[in-house]
């Protein structure tokens, strides 16, 4: 089991990180499965992390144990759900700094939690003429609603773009936001690039002229120790599968008065108050957001999720991601031509590191790799736009988490040399 | 070890791959038809010549990995010289033989290194890499039947895009 106890004893010369990778390998049994003869090398994190046993096994007990619908069940078991379901809710409250457990709506995914928000607050509140920002390097998640929801509205999208180097380029914010800005939605950590975008300066810019912010944190939650009030974001959504959670469970904060005023998402069962045939009131936060039985397994499994986080320490988790990203940048310089796109410094990214080969394409590279059990993703990554302004069509990305290390890096570096000879360029 | 790998990048492949066929710009074409993949960033142009129904002259563009390089350099090499009619039997079994559905290779020096895309069915994802310079092709050889010399739209074998 993975601890915050600060391991003294490391030998010098040997990264700093305080986590005990070995260990928490080991908790991990899909590590242990041989991909093509090979021992699974997972780096594709940043599209979906891997489980540890005990979530797999907060699941599996869950249907053992408890499973019922929940809210309007009288039985015990009903009960039993009801309670593990809310506990989830107080805890991922908890989790993201303390927020209230009724600004915590749960949904499918970080896309769903964006198109709520779009759905519901856009409609009410976007109007002709209005503008929306969104950045360079948005995932299609945050730049699609705003842009269909922009062009049912008359509305205009705003850009703000990217640098050579992958920072936001900064220079022009003061006349992308302005007074006509009625909502910034922005990304916390770029899934292409990984850089750590500066929220909380945008997101004081964003307040001075009345603007909401939406970030989109589907990438920095499971990396980051996340606090949205001190980020000063107003929506804040992310995926529970990306930070060790299951899929189809997506996370929304929204500040409670907006949450108050924004109308439902969707409609029908366990979001009404009264319903008649001469009315229908709708539920308190946050089931008027959670119209139907929502995904109540995933749910109460996310709890088990976010306990193994904090007991592995968000800190640990940061700070071993900067070490091995560090580490994994070094090694990839190393190899002639290879290009690695987004910020070179390790404080400002986190760990989906993208590159491209001057001559083998992505996709040869991906199909190469997983051929020596090494698993990444290659394509454009659900961001086009950042593509375009990279002047890619696509990258190889390789993503960190904490049970990857230097051994994992060293392996997809070998077969990245493997991989040159083999296609003889 | 990564039997699967060598049969998908056979060597044959590698070498179309390496050194593509078909290059040679072709400034006096009748057709003209693009060719792209949005998801891999494939893109491919297909010009050619013709003669009655004769494919005289073929050139391939193609930017992308290693299988729809390869592909389109056997394009070019295959269909040269040859009538609608023929080109258009050899795509059917072309995409038959990646598709993995039941199609006789016939037993001639045109499938010599065709046949070497046989490897591509073991990776699914890579079949649409495969057929691309195909499927640019006969939207060309359509477009000119209908009239008309270059094609406004892409060519994909991307179906969801």
């Amino acid at each position: 089991m993975p601890t915050d106890t600060k391991n003294s004893s490391q030998p010098a010369g040997r990264p700093s990180s305080e986590l005990n990778v070995d260990l928490i390998k080991a908790d991990f049994p899909i590590l242990e499965e041989k991909v093509n003869g090979h021992r699974l090398v997972y780096l594709d994190s940043a599209a979906s992390s891997q489980k540890p046993q005990e979530v797999v096994h907060a699941l599996s007990q869950y249907y053992r144990h408890m499973h019922s619908n929940i809210h309007r069940g009288l039985h015990t078991l009903a009960e039993r759900a009801t309670v593990a379901y809310e506990k989830s809710r107080q805890h991922v409250a908890d989790f993201i700094g303390g927020v209230e457990p009724e600004e915590v709506i749960f949904n499918s995914g970080t896309t769903e939690a964006i198109n709520l928000v779009a759905r519901t607050w856009g409609e009410a509140n976007i109007n002709e003429g209005d503008e929306i920002v969104v950045t360079e390097m948005e995932h299609h998640a945050n730049f699609v609603p705003w842009f269909m929801l922009a062009q049912r509205k008359k509305a205009v999208i705003r850009k703000l773009p990217i640098t050579v180097c992958g920072h936001l380029d900064l220079s022009e914010i003061d006349s992308i936001i302005g007074p006509r800005t009625k909502l910034v939605a922005i990304t916390h950590m770029s899934n292409v690039l990984g850089t750590i975008n500066p929220i909380q300066e945008i997101a004081a810019l964003a307040k001075k002229h009345g603007a909401l912010v939406l970030g989109d944190g589907a990438q920095a939650a499971p990396h980051l120790p996340i606090n949205v009030r001190d980020l000063g974001v107003d929506f804040y959504a992310f995926s529970a599968h990306k930070m060790m959670g299951p899929t189809g469970l997506g996370l929304l904060y929204g500040r409670r008065e907006l949450l108050e005023a924004m109308p439902p998402y969707k409609f029908g069962g366990e979001m009404i108050s009264k319903v008649s045939f001469d009315e229908v009131t709708f539920a308190e936060l946050p089931h008027k957001f959670e119209a139907g039985t929502p995904n109540i397994a995933d749910v109460v499994t996310f709890d088990a999720a976010l306990t193994y986080l904090e007991r592995v320490g968000m800190n640990n988790a940061r700070q071993h991601e900067i070490d091995l990203t560090g580490y994994t940048i070094e090694k990839l310089n190393s190899l002639n031509g290879l290009e690695i796109q987004g910020p070179q410094e390790v404080e400002q990214r986190g760990g989906a590191i993208s590159f491209t080969d001057p001559t083998i394409h992505p996709h040869d590279i991906s199909t190469f790799l997983d051929s020596r059990g090494i698993a990444i993703r290659a394509g454009h990554h659900c961001a086009q736009p950042l593509m375009r302004a990279m002047g890619k069509v696509a990258t190889a990305r390789a993503s960190l988490y904490i049970y990857n290390d230097r051994s994992d890096v060293d392996a997809l570096v070998e077969a990245l040399v493997e991989m040159r000879k083999y296609f003889g360029l | 070890m990564s039997s699967s790998l060598d049969d998908m990048y056979r060597e044959i492949i590698m070498d179309h791959y390496r050194s593509p066929r078909g290059r040679a710009p072709l400034p006096n074409a009748d057709v003209s038809s693009d060719g792209m993949n949005p998801s891999c960033g494939d893109e491919i142009n297909v010009a050619f010549s013709m003669d009655k129904d004769i494919l005289t002259d073929v050139h391939v563009n193609c930017k992308g990995c290693a299988i729809s390089v390869a592909s389109g350099s056997m394009l070019a090499e295959t269909v040269k010289g040859k009538s609608f009619e023929d080109v258009r039997k050899i795509s059917e079994i072309v995409k038959k033989m990646l598709k993995g559905e039941e199609v006789e290779i016939p037993d001639d020096p045109d499938f010599e290194d065709l046949s070497a895309l046989k490897g591509v069915r073991q990776f699914p994802v890579r079949i649409k890499c495969a057929l691309l310079a195909w499927v640019t092709l006969v939207e060309g050889m359509e477009k000119y039947r209908a009239g008309g010399a270059d094609s406004a739209k892409a060519a994909t074998t991307e179906e969801d895009q």
